[in-house]
């Protein structure tokens, strides 16, 4: 496709680092709003729902990345560790939100949480996932685990995307569409990956 | 369009009265032993009303906070009839105005909180259910009160999706219903109930959690048996028929011990949780010998 191959060659000029400045700057922002009062009457709740979906939304675009290079030959490959790296730092966010503002460091109630709620539990051992993960995102450590460790520690980001897109939707009142999607786009974006690769071979 | 006297009571005359609430002495007011909403509210600040009435659960018109104020104002308030049947002795179709005349619109300064662990202060108006059931007549067998949330698709887009077995139902124990806290709510803030806080009547349980003091009714019916409730239909070992509130039993999926204080702002924390809310000496014995755990 030479339309494909005009818009990578275009991408191979564009840099990944706006997303880490975008990402800064929206936490920022939100979080001054919320400060200042401008996020309505509860704003704890508006951070955690917000941090927690675009957490989520990393994620899956993450997700996305091999996916589109296999089907349509869209390389995105270069924004990958940009767009995990983001997806860690919404998530955490996401629970120190949780920890600080919303539990207030009720310990007795933070460890009867992690301990006995299912969908906390769920939400925690995504997090905990991603954390290794981030930790290895940098050329340093790809070089010292090399590429073959490097390339299956990193294969938790599946189990952990399919933890959060599960902590989502067992933590709501009601099912509503958006976790359904979110879950079905990750079950699916799991399965089309294995089988994309076993066509290529 | 009628007006009830607190819409035309003028704002400082309401704040006087509501100081003159506070300071009255623990009795006084119903000339009931041991209750007194004055009590009840005296040392309560009332939520800002902008948060009241921007903050609202109310699934008829959408599932996130902010639906309610922004999708029900095209709720037609007028004519509102309710429907009052079973075992009463005057059944039939009231309009709005004739269940409630001769009755005493009230000002109720009462913590509400909500299942999902946050809670506000809000300035009701209003008349004691007990009023109303007594005006329409408790027939014989009657032990519980039923109500049913008006059903208008047309005007109440969260409807068009099945995410609740609509129209919401909720009820309450004939005991709970004739409690002098339980109160028919017309308006807020001495202000006719803006629709996404239920107009143009609701429900306002204080010491259970919010989903039982259930918005813009339109049915209400005495029964023998334990009336079906939609939440509690919908999720029976999450939301049980009672909801009292009680820091002692969690919801499976988070725990109840504390609350969120609404417009407490970013770093307001929470606040333990009260048994019943803070209404333990009022409602306590309406429960003596049951089970809390139990009868959650
Ligand atoms: C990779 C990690 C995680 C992701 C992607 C994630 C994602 C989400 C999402 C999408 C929501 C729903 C937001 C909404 O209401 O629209 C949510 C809610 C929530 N999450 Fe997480 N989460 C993660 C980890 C955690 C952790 C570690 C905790 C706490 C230990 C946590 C606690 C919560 C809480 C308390 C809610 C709010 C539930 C409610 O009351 O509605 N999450 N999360």
């Amino acid at each position: 496709m030479p339309g494909m191959d005009r818009l990578n060659s275009v991408l191979r000029r564009v840099p990944a680092w706006p997303i880490y400045a975008i990402a800064a700057a929206y936490a920022a922002w939100r979080f001054w709003l919320a400060v200042t009062g401008q996020l309505g009457p509860d704003p704890v709740d508006r951070l955690t729902a917000d941090s927690g979906t675009l957490a989520l939304q990393m994620l899956i675009a993450g997700l996305t990345i091999s996916v589109l290079r296999k089907t349509i030959g869209l390389n995105l490959l270069r924004y990958r560790r940009a767009i995990g790296l983001t997806a860690f730092f919404f998530a955490a966010a996401h629970f120190l939100v949780w920890l600080l503002l919303d539990l207030a460091l009720r310990w007795d109630q933070i460890l009867a949480d992690l301990s006995k709620r299912p969908f906390v539990m769920i939400g925690m051992a995504a997090l905990l996932l991603l954390l290794p993960l981030a930790l290895t995102s940098n050329n340093m450590s790809l070089r010292r685990l090399g590429a073959l460790r490097w390339r299956q520690l990193h294969w938790l980001t599946y189990p952990a995307v399919l933890l959060a897109a599960l902590h989502h939707l067992i933590g709501v009142k009601v099912v509503t569409a958006a976790p359904v999607a979110y879950l079905a786009a990750t079950v699916l974006l799991l399965v089309a990956r294995p089988a994309l690769m076993r066509r290529r071979s | 369009m009628t007006l009830g006297h607190w819409d035309v009571t003028p704002k400082d005359l309401f704040l006087n009265r509501r100081r003159f609430l506070a300071a009255a002495g623990a009795g006084a007011g119903l000339g009931l032993a041991g209750f007194s909403p004055a009590r009840a509210a005296a040392d309560l600040t009332p939520t800002p009303k902008d948060a009241v009435t921007s903050y609202n659960n109310f699934y008829e018109f959408g599932t996130d906070k902010e639906d309610p104020a922004r999708n029900a104002g095209s709720l037609t308030l007028s004519p509102w009839s309710v429907e009052v049947g079973g075992l009463v002795e005057r059944p039939g179709t009231y309009a709005l105005a004739d269940l409630l005349t001769g009755l005493t619109v009230e000002e109720r300064i009462y913590r509400f909180r909500c299942v999902e662990a946050w809670a506000m202060v809000v300035p009701w108006n209003g008349v004691p259910l007990a009023a109303v059931l007594e005006k329409v007549g408790i027939a014989k067998g009657a032990r519980y009160v039923a109500f049913e949330t008006l059903y208008r698709p047309e005007e109440m887009p969260g409807q068009a999706s099945p995410i609740l077995d609509w129209p919401y139902r909720e009820g309450l124990r004939l005991d709970e219903a004739q409690h002098p806290l339980t109160l028919l709510a017309t308006g807020l803030y001495g202000e006719s109930l803006p629709p996404q806080n239920g107009a143009p009547l609701r429900l306002v349980v204080p010491w259970k959690y919010g989903f039982k003091s259930i918005k813009s009714i339109v049915r209400i019916t005495l029964t023998a048996d334990q009336p079906p409730t939609t939440w509690n239909q919908m999720a029976p070992e999450e939301y049980g028929f009672y909801a009292n509130v009680n820091p002692a039993v969690d919801h499976p999926r988070w725990s109840q011990a504390s609350e969120r204080v609404v417009g407490s702002g970013l770093f307001g924390g929470r606040q333990d949780t009260l048994p019943f809310n803070g209404y333990e000496t009022e409602v306590a014995g309406l429960y003596a010998g049951m089970d809390l755990r139990q009868n959650y």
